[in-house]
């Protein structure tokens, strides 16, 4: 190609014995968004370090402009014009915009506010960002710190610009506002890489796609010539069905009945503002909302963790008196058969320890256990092997710690100790998080599963797609609000994103 | 394409290992000990001797006489117990370095014991009542900063360590005060009665088969019993020990009692078994040199038995190279320090390798 800037050839990088990029060669051309699409684990990641300078890689080269260059740190990526924004970004919290974007930069004599917010304005102009320069990062809202980002990029003269995972955090409306902006850097000229996963943004922004599978390039296609259900199949490398088998309730029997539940964090901002809402046994229900507005506080204060006030009713059974959970203890109420999973970001911090081994792990759940000051760790043993069985773990035996299997297995180990223990309320946070197409499915399908065994499910998830399509319910939260509880099968991704970013009027469904 | 715009590979670079078996991790922090003494060898030879005699002193005067294998004995016991006690905190990633102050503490109640009731009990169950309310007021002492750790998340080390100077002051007034020996010219606690000396088995004070026994206890209380799983989950992740119902401030609390108590039955050893006296330097770095141990067996209690007895050799062997060639006793602290300092860094070794600068493949085009 003769507009080729950056080629890369044979790139390798493995750490330890995990092979993260095997001879992998690329074009990125000038006046083009190309996809990187691939799985978690995938290695695109780890590709566009190496060109940003944050890896090394052991072998291959890179070129640019037709010349054999070295990156070994991003100054370097910097002085040919590449540029990333991480997915966790890299600003720091105290300082305005503008002195982000000139940070590091080491310019000669006195830092000069005026001529650095004219020239962030310029860009601003030009490409349609809004920002303000002299904004500090800390009251910033999430897209609002991704759009810096990528300013800072523009700042320092980027004209190869990679995303990572740019609209993870992004709300729909938030999402089409950063494409507008993307595609008008393409048009100038500049270009864009973006690392994903998700397949309708490719469909939507990308010129071409670029498809890595266990680090190894397996297709390089035209957007307009392909279509989902192929590079589905070239990222996973079998074909596989994309749907949810999501059954009618039968005879939804009340489980939880929250009633003004409100919390306060350590700096008195209301965390929780009186929500209320019932959860069914048989049922779905979904937790929608911009990423730390409540869902964290909300499930730990079912679950005990969390100082709430307001009630929160637990029914047993049909006929039985509702038992009053608030001021209980975590260990009370887990005895109940209330379970929580949480996934954090780093996957393993909230319900799994990654130096023991499968059975240590599913030990945290039994543990306790009889009277006895000894622990039992046969039972654990057994109830590891069966997951393992069942869920199709993918590991050398059960005596091996759980941080050296891949993030899907992880996963399935602890939603299936989740579901060993056969919970009357099931709630899960981001329980996909991380995880390929194809492992993702098969949790949703086990959550199905203990719908229809009658539980009461509560999923909070990130992917909007995937919660209009699994929950019979969802109530989405604003700023620790109650925007609105939506039928699940009536609405939209667009009608939610909206209940997420205001409280468009209460809105409520009738009926099951 | 000119030669200059062609930047080099780095000369050495650091990249990630694959998994080592555990068989060659061993054998690389065997290795490091013997890099450790081959490292010492050359300090012994630019002082001026020769380092096989040396060595060979050191093992002659700690362990290849009667004498010398109570005296190395005598310096094993206590640092194996303070390195038990240690065990459980640091497991927990509760950085316990106040073994120092919960030795002394424990040995302050015994010598108060010791000075003052020991004509009005039995001796059997004088040596019970102390030995308990030493591990009492050891483990409330190690309490102290366990309940500031949990309730308001202080820092555990600070803590730790600024308790000892309070319990080593706070013997320096006892000393120079209310159990001043007023027959003495300079201030000393008096030494204790025959009553309250600890008797001997195979002429060292019966605390080592104490000790020994709390190797077994440590060993099964942290492998086998339900507190023991706690204690690891707290260590590894506060918050999956939160989201499995444990109570995290239960468990820090109650782990560093235990740990404190051991200490404190260490210093009970300590004066009644060894000095027969309270003095300031009565925990004499035990609690400090108790972390290397825990942390060179990685907290496993039967490594522990190895590594103080190794460290005793070398503590007691020194005093005797002193003798013999004129080295310093502190000799020995700085091969330890070798010792650690190789030991550290071999796990660097096991974790990562580093990677040459190929030959050039050559800048044409």
């Amino acid at each position: 190609m003769d507009n080729a800037v950056i080629q890369i050839k044979n790139l390798t990088k493995t750490f330890g014995s995990v092979v993260a990029n095997d001879h992998v060669s690329l074009e990125i051309r000038h006046g083009e968004i190309l996809a990187l699409l691939g799985e978690n684990g995938s290695g695109k990641t780890t590709l566009m370090n190496m060109l940003s300078g944050i890896y090394y890689p052991d072998s291959g080269e890179i070129f640019v402009d037709g010349k054999e260059v070295l990156i070994d740190n991003p100054r370097v990526a910097f002085g040919y014009g590449i540029g990333m924004v991480h997915q966790h970004f890299k600003l720091v919290d105290v300082l305005t915009a503008a002195e982000n974007m000139v940070l590091g930069l080491n310019e000669k004599g006195r830092l000069n506010t005026k001529a650095i917010g004219e020239k962030i304005r310029k860009i601003c102009d030009q490409y349609g960002f809004n920002i303000d320069p002299d904004k500090k990062i800390y009251d910033m809202s999430v897209s609002e710190k991704q759009t810096v980002e990528i300013v800072k990029m523009l700042y320092r003269g980027v004209d190869i610009l990679i995303l990572d995972e740019p609209t993870a955090v992004l709300t729909p409306q938030e999402t089409e506002k950063l494409f507008t902006v993307l595609r008008n850097m393409k048009k100038d000229g500049k270009a864009v890489i973006i690392i994903t996963h998700k397949l309708n943004e490719v469909m939507a922004l990308s010129d071409r796609v670029a498809v890595l599978r266990k680090g190894v390039h397996v297709g390089d296609l035209i957007t307009s010539e392909t279509n989902p259900q192929e590079l589905t199949n070239l990222m996973v490398g079998h074909s596989i069905t994309l749907n949810i088998n999501r059954t009618l309730c039968e005879k939804p029997v009340k489980k939880l009945e929250v009633k003004n539940l409100s919390c306060v964090g350590d700096d008195g901002v209301k965390i929780l503002d009186n929500v209320s809402f019932d959860a069914f046994g048989g049922e779905v229900l979904g937790i929608a909302g911009i990423s730390g507005c409540g869902q964290k506080e909300l499930l730990e204060g079912i679950a005990g963790l969390q100082k709430v006030s307001g009630s929160i009713k637990f029914y047993s059974d049909e006929n039985s008196e509702p038992e009053e959970l608030n001021g209980k203890s975590p260990k009370d109420i887990i005895k109940k058969g209330i379970s929580l999973s949480f996934v954090p970001e780093d996957r393993l911090g909230m319900g799994l320890i990654g130096n023991m081994d499968l059975a240590d792990n599913m030990m945290l759940r039994s543990y306790n256990k009889g009277k006895s000051p000894f622990a039992d760790r046969k039972a654990p043993a057994e109830l590891a092997e069966k997951v393992v069985d069942e869920l199709e773990v993918v590991t050398p035996g059960i005596n091996v710690p759980v941080r050296n299997l891949s993030g899907g297995n992880v996963q399935k180990i602890l939603v299936g100790r989740e579901i060993a223990s056969e919970p009357s309320v099931l709630m899960s946070a981001y329980a996909v998080r991380g995880l390929d197409i194809n492992t993702s499915y098969i949790i949703y399908n086990l959550m199905n599963e203990q719908k229809e065994r009658g539980a009461a499910v509560i999923y909070v998830g990130e992917d909007l797609d995937v919660l209009v399509e699994l929950c019979d319910r969802i109530l989405v939260l604003c700023d620790g609000k109650v925007s609105g509880i939506v039928d699940g099968r009536n609405t939209t991704k667009e009608e939610v994103g909206l209940l997420m970013t205001s409280l468009g009027g209460e809105k409520e469904v009738v009926s099951l | 394409m000119t030669a200059e715009n062609i930047k080099k590979e780095p000369l050495i670079r650091v990249a990630k290992r694959p998994e080592v078996s555990s068989k060659k991790a061993m054998l690389i922090r065997f290795s490091s000990i013997i890099v450790a003494l081959l490292l010492g060898g050359l300090i012994i030879l630019a002082l001026g001797f020769n380092p096989v005699a040396v060595y060979g002193d050191i093992v002659k005067g700690s362990l290849l006489s009667g004498t010398a294998l109570k005296a190395t004995a005598k310096i094993a016991v206590p640092l194996l117990g303070a390195a038990l006690a240690i065990a459980p905190a640091f497991k927990m990633k509760f950085w316990n370095c106040g073994a120092e102050g919960q030795i002394t503490v424990g040995a302050i109640v015994s010598t108060y014991f010791a000075l003052n009731l020991v004509d009005t009990l039995p001796r059997p169950v004088f040596f019970v009542v102390t030995f308990v309310v030493a591990a009492i007021f050891g483990g409330l002492w190690g309490l102290i900063p366990a309940f500031f750790k949990a309730r308001w998340g202080t820092n555990e080390t600070l803590f730790t360590l600024m308790l000892n100077y309070i319990a080593i002051g706070f013997v320096k007034y006892l000393r120079i005060g209310p159990w001043m020996d007023k027959g003495q010219m300079f201030p000393k606690v008096p030494m204790f009665d025959k009553a309250a000396r600890l008797p001997e088995v195979f002429g060292v004070h019966i605390g080592w088969i104490i000790i020994l026994a709390l190797v077994f206890f440590i060993y099964i209380y942290m492998t086998r019993t339900k507190h023991g799983y706690e204690i690891a989950v707290v260590g590894e992740s506060v918050s999956t020990a939160r989201y499995s119902g444990m109570n995290v401030a239960k468990v820090i609390m109650r782990t560093m009692f235990l740990s404190g108590s051991i200490a404190g039955i260490v210093g009970w050893m300590l004066v009644c078994g060894t000095n027969y006296t309270l003095s300031d330097t009565t925990a004499n770095g035990y609690g400090f040199t108790a972390i290397v141990v825990a942390w060179l067996s990685k907290l496993n209690p039967f490594v522990m038995v190895l590594i103080s007895a190794f460290l005793a050799v070398l503590q007691k062997g020194s005093n005797t190279i002193q003798t013999n060639f004129g080295i310093p006793a502190s000799a020995s602290e700085v091969l330890t320090g070798l010792i650690l300092l190789c030991m550290l860094g071999s796990e660097f070794f096991i974790n990562y390798h580093f990677v040459f600068r190929k030959k050039t493949v050559g800048g044409e085009d």
